[in-house]
């Protein structure tokens, strides 16, 4: 074996168990909760905990209107952007960039003091408030995620010359950014929505100062209360993410090919 | 005269101090193929995209069938067009390609499939329905793009350089086949492009456009052999530019390398000692005195490129050097370079470029 090769696989094999040494001793915790056996009990608990399914749906119902949210917001923005204001593209990509700066607790203490229920915007007045107030933040966490990987996918079609020819054949904005622009970035919509995903389920810090039965807060409890659930929430929350990873791999496959450019 | 389908009047384009279109008026009759013709950065796309709405001329209007479109929106001007870079919908089908425009404008789904096959069959690709932009050819996914532009029956079909992305051979058969459908529709067509032979080859008229300017519009023919401009008759055709003085303004003569060549009627405002710029066509030239050719010149020759059929032959006279083209003859072997040689023309034939 040449030299070159050997340091490479010694290199992945250092890499691969940093990273997964605490995994396999999580996993590893988390099924010995039974004495002297191996067992699903933790796992067993977990999963039947009323709490876990009710944060957990929670959760999933707040993931699911943060994307329509961001899809809402990023798409149009991102094409209009390509299309008309590349001059903009600067500042509104720093823009997406400061959730990722600025930490999440200021943000969210900013939204108390400007929507508390003596505000004139009172959101948190309410439970529906509170939880339009908290899918608002998440759609600012999860920004820089959905911004890139959109412009990302409007990078790989020409979308003025297509929004050209969609005009031409008498299309208007909503038919154009429906038919023409959306469906050749819907993979990359996509992968912006499950890493949004992946950032609302296991988010903690806005869910628990706005007061909200989030996945996140939940998992904080456990933590500091149990020994052997949390290890096994963790792989779940885990398994959730790397699931959401594959499928943003297995529909990239799906991606239409891109032919509108010449050779 | 009939009133012209379409009418560019004096239309001018600027993006702050630069103007890239300046006061370009053309008249199109209802049928016709007008191509324009130019350089890079000449402004004949800019007046294309002002006809199909996605420039907004900074004066000037633009008529279609008596109806001022200037301000309409793209979408608005029922106008089909070709890009050169296709610009298929690469998530659909050929067939959903070409039913775009008849669904935006509301055709029934029977109707929309009737036409869509009706497309298919003239761009002779009905097997194609079911593929998507990728799978096909370039040259297969420009005629999709013809068919999807003129599936809505438009009132004007515009082509920006529709043939440019293809391969020579593919080029050339293309350009026929949009020729032959655009006869049988009768559709009044504007296309674009920056290749001489080519929109020599399918135009009706010709625009040759430079710095923003039509410098002439006319017929293949008169483009060609008649040059308006110096620009033009450089641009279209190979020329070969002589400089010559005027020795007698009124005789019409003109001294090029110390022989008398007659242009009476040609020197229209030259006083005799002005120095002009003369211009012949390659195939104006033969080697040696032809009978009919009532002017020569002599030189020697300083290349010889044989290219199988034709024989490319430079002949330096004095300063200027002179290139003409002669068929070969299996029985008489190629002139050698450093033969004295004369060339014959009809002074008929020169320009005078101004």
């Amino acid at each position: 074996m040449k030299s070159g090769k050997f340091w490479a696989w010694v290199v992945f094999i250092v890499g691969a168990a940093y990273f997964f040494i605490p995994l396999l001793a999580t996993v590893e915790f988390s099924l010995r909760m039974r004495r002297g056996v191996h067992s699903f009990d933790a796992y067993q608990i977990v999963l039947g905990d009323a709490r876990f399914q009710s944060t957990f749906l929670y959760s999933v119902v707040a993931a699911v209107f943060t994307i329509i949210l961001g899809v809402l917001i990023v798409v149009p923005a991102a094409y209009w952007i390509r299309l008309r204001l590349p001059q903009l593209r600067p500042i509104v990509e720093f823009i997406t960039l400061l959730p990722l700066v600025i930490p999440a607790i200021v943000i969210v203490f900013g939204y108390i003091r400007m929507y508390g229920s003596n505000s004139p915007l009172p959101f948190l007045g309410s439970n529906l408030g509170a939880n339009a107030l908290l899918v608002i933040g998440y759609a600012t966490l999860a920004l820089p995620y959905m911004y890139r990987a959109v412009d990302t996918g409007l990078r790989t079609i020409d979308v003025r010359t297509l929004t050209e020819a969609a005009q031409i054949l008498g299309a208007g904005w909503g038919t154009i950014i429906g038919r023409v622009i959306l469906p050749n970035v819907l993979i990359a919509v996509l992968s912006g929505a499950f890493l949004t995903f992946a950032i609302v389920i296991g988010e903690f810090t806005m869910a628990s100062l706005l007061n909200r039965p989030a996945f996140g807060p939940y998992l904080q409890n456990i933590g500091a209360n149990r020994a052997y659930e949390p290890a096994a929430l963790a792989i779940i929350a885990f398994a959730i993410t790397w699931g959401c990873m594959s499928l943003i791999q297995i529909l990239s496959r799906f991606a239409p090919k891109s032919a509108n450019r010449p050779n | 005269m009939a009133e012209p389908f379409l009418s560019i009047q004096h239309v001018r384009k600027s993006y702050g101090s630069n103007t890239v279109v300046q006061d370009f008026s053309l008249d199109v009759e209802p049928g016709e193929f007008v191509s324009f013709l130019g350089p890079s950065g000449c402004g004949k796309t800019t007046v294309l995209r002002m006809v199909a709405g996605f420039e907004e001329p900074s004066a000037g209007k633009i008529v279609v069938a008596g109806k001022d479109i200037t301000r309409l929106k793209p979408n608005q001007r029922n106008v089909g067009m070709v890009f050169q870079a296709y610009a298929l919908f690469p998530n659909l089908t050929v067939a959903q390609n070409i039913a775009f425009g008849l669904k935006v404008a509301g055709m029934s789904k029977a109707d929309a499939d009737k036409r869509v096959a009706e497309m298919l069959d003239m761009i002779k690709l009905p097997q194609m329905a079911d593929r998507y932009p990728y799978q096909l050819s370039g040259g297969q996914q420009q005629r999709i793009a013809l068919a999807r532009a003129i599936a809505p029956k438009p009132k004007l079909l515009l082509l920006d350089e529709p043939l440019s992305a293809l391969d020579a051979k593919v080029r050339v058969s293309l350009r026929e086949e949009i020729r032959s459908i655009q006869k049988k529709l009768g559709i009044t067509t504007i296309f674009v492009t920056h290749d001489q032979e080519e929109a020599l080859s399918i135009s009706d008229r010709i625009a040759v456009m430079y710095g923003g300017k039509a410098e002439q519009v006319g017929t293949p023919f008169e483009i060609y052999n008649r040059p308006a401009t110096k620009f033009v008759a450089n641009f279209v055709g190979t020329l070969n530019v002589l400089e010559g003085t005027v020795t007698d303004a009124a005789a019409g003569t003109v001294r090029v390398n110390s022989e008398q060549v007659s242009l009476k009627g040609k020197l229209n405002g030259s006083k005799s000692g002005d120095t002009l710029s003369l211009a012949l066509r390659p195939e104006a030239i033969s080697l040696g005195r032809q009978p009919g050719r009532d002017s020569s010149l002599s030189g020697e020759i300083s290349e010889v490129h044989f290219l199988g059929s034709v024989i490319r032959v430079r002949v330096g006279i004095g300063g200027n050097t002179v290139s003409l083209d002669t068929f070969n003859s299996p029985a008489t072997p190629p002139p050698a370079v450093g033969e004295k040689a004369e060339i014959s023309f009809s002074s008929s034939d020169m320009l005078v470029l101004h």
